[in-house]
């Protein structure tokens, strides 16, 4: 059914994310069947805490993302701050601290990008509020791979430079307030709701 | 097949004919960056296709200079994650200042921004003069550069408040000269060091050592490869001499973890333990 198909979420915000993630990660069930992987420019500034905020508000356990670790469902992973997070063929992350992408690192680019490869067709990508254009390469590696690409409608949206540029990129599959953006994550998520084949029939725009 | 797999293949060639025709092993890398890293350097250099290096690999001897460089990108900052330094400085000097000669191996050492700051952590801990700081790297551009210690004025600033949140006794700009848009460092600090290059997927032991700081290196190796590298510097290392990995990465699901204990897990900072069951 539909949920066999999709076998991973990534998220990526920066500039006001913090508080969209709140809107959205707390109503993930504990037993929400895919694995969540978050990259949050912020969270450098914030000195890393960012898991361990939200990890407050969550019913998934949310913890930074290790080194060669399985990526694994019933968990947030976030990016560590500092690093750009990766996702190797064999669905472990890999770290690395190579130059600033888009001027920041953890760039949401990489982690699109990689996991796109990782896990082509069975991915959902959401960028959210952010001032700067990462996330569009990896929106579009997404889309291309067969996947399911998110963004956070720019009227919503702190700052909307990251999701405007995905959206006029053309790379984006739907656009979605935060709250339809959890509603949608629940159904595309759950045996009853509609085939993932059916999207661009349901798409928010 | 699509693309990607194709480009997954012309990796594996383009990796194979480093190693066959240079010795130059990355076969053993994380893939995910390293492909990352080949792919940008067929795109600097105007190819469309990864497949497009391994002609001029193969026949150009010339190229695999330009090739090496590029696939091990060195970004480093002074006394980055200051909270390690500072641990260092607190519980691991006192202990090496009991030694009358400390030797300091700084493996992937990059343009050398580590290597400086260590010198001066050491002056500062009155342990500079005897001690001697071999800084490795397979990357001839970034030790050449480390060597000429000479840094982009703009970082200073930024490197300033690390020095400070690690604990530094003075003003980091004590420590070097600055002129138009850069930061000369200072002559004395370079006096106990030696550069030199030494390829940890393929070198072997050099020297004995009272510690290792090697960060953010080993998360660009797969398992096996960190496997060997921490034997490596097991096997260097005296007994109870120190070992500083990155932030990021652990003993904790290495072959050797049983060899070391953690002086500071968090921090990063272990302690080889007095019989190793290597060495038995
Ligand atoms: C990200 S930098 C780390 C710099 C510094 N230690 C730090 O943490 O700021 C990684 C360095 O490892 C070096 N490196 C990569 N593979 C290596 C190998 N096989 N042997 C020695 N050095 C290597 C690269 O050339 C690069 O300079």
């Amino acid at each position: 059914m539909s949920t066999r198909r999709w076998e991973a979420v990534v998220i990526g915000c920066s500039a006001g994310g913090l508080e969209v993630l709140r809107l959205i990660l707390p109503g993930l069930p504990a037993d929400f069947p895919l694995p969540v992987i978050v990259v949050s420019h912020t969270a450098a500034d914030s000195g890393g805490l960012l898991a361990g905020l939200l990890g407050r508000y969550c019913r998934l356990a949310v913890s930074d993302a290790d080194d060669k670790s399985p990526v694994t469902r019933g968990s947030i992973h976030v990016a560590p701050a500092g690093y750009h997070l990766l996702i190797e063929k064999d669905r472990t992350f890999a770290l690395n601290t190579d130059p600033k992408v888009c001027n920041v690192r953890p760039s949401v680019d990489v982690l699109f990008e990689t996991a796109a490869e990782a896990f082509s067709g069975r991915l959902i990508g959401v960028l959210l509020t952010g001032a700067n254009e990462d996330g569009c390469r990896g929106m579009a590696a997404i889309k291309g791979g067969g996947g399911l690409t998110i963004a956070q409608s720019p009227e919503t949206a702190f700052a909307d430079t990251m999701p405007r540029s995905a959206i006029s990129a053309g790379v984006v599959d739907q656009v979605l307030a935060p709250a339809a953006i959890l509603a949608r994550l629940l159904r595309l998520t759950t045996p009853q709701g509609p085939s993932p084949d059916m999207r661009q029939d349901t798409t928010g725009h | 097949m699509k693309d990607a797999e194709i480009n997954d293949i012309a990796i594996d060639l383009f990796v194979e004919a480093l190693y066959r025709r240079y010795g130059y092993d990355f076969r053993n890398y994380a893939r995910a960056s390293l492909k990352r890293r080949v792919k940008e350097l067929a795109l600097a250099l105007g190819f469309n296709h990864v497949s497009e290096l391994i002609s001029p690999l193969l026949h150009d001897p010339a190229f695999v200079d330009q090739v090496v460089p590029k696939l091990s990108v060195p970004v480093t900052e002074m006394f980055r994650d200051p909270a390690v330094f500072l641990a260092m400085r607190r519980q691991v000097l006192p202990v090496l200042a009991s030694y009358p000669r400390i030797n300091i191996w700084q493996a992937g050492c990059a343009t050398g921004e580590e290597v400086y700051s260590l010198a001066i952590m050491l002056k500062e801990e009155g342990l500079y003069d005897r001690a001697r700081i071999y800084a490795t790297d397979i990357n001839d551009v970034a030790l050449a550069r480390a060597e000429e210690g000479i840094f982009a004025l703009r970082h200073l600033k930024d490197f300033s408040a690390n020095y400070l949140k690690a604990g530094g006794r003075q003003s980091l700009s004590d420590y070097y000269h600055a002129a138009y848009e850069h930061a000369s460092m200072d002559r004395s600090l370079k006096e106990n060091m030696v550069f030199a290059r030494h390829n940890l997927a393929s070198d072997g032991v050099f020297c004995e050592v009272n510690m290792i700081v090697c960060r953010n290196v080993l998360i660009y190796f797969d398992r096996l490869l960190q496997n060997r590298v921490l034997r490596l510097f097991r096997d260097s290392l005296i007994r109870q001499g120190f070992l500083c990995l990155g932030t990021r990465e652990s003993l904790r699901f290495s072959e050797i973890g049983d060899d070391f204990a953690a002086v500071d897990e968090d921090q990063k900072l272990y302690r080889k333990v007095l019989i190793a069951v290597g060495e038995s």
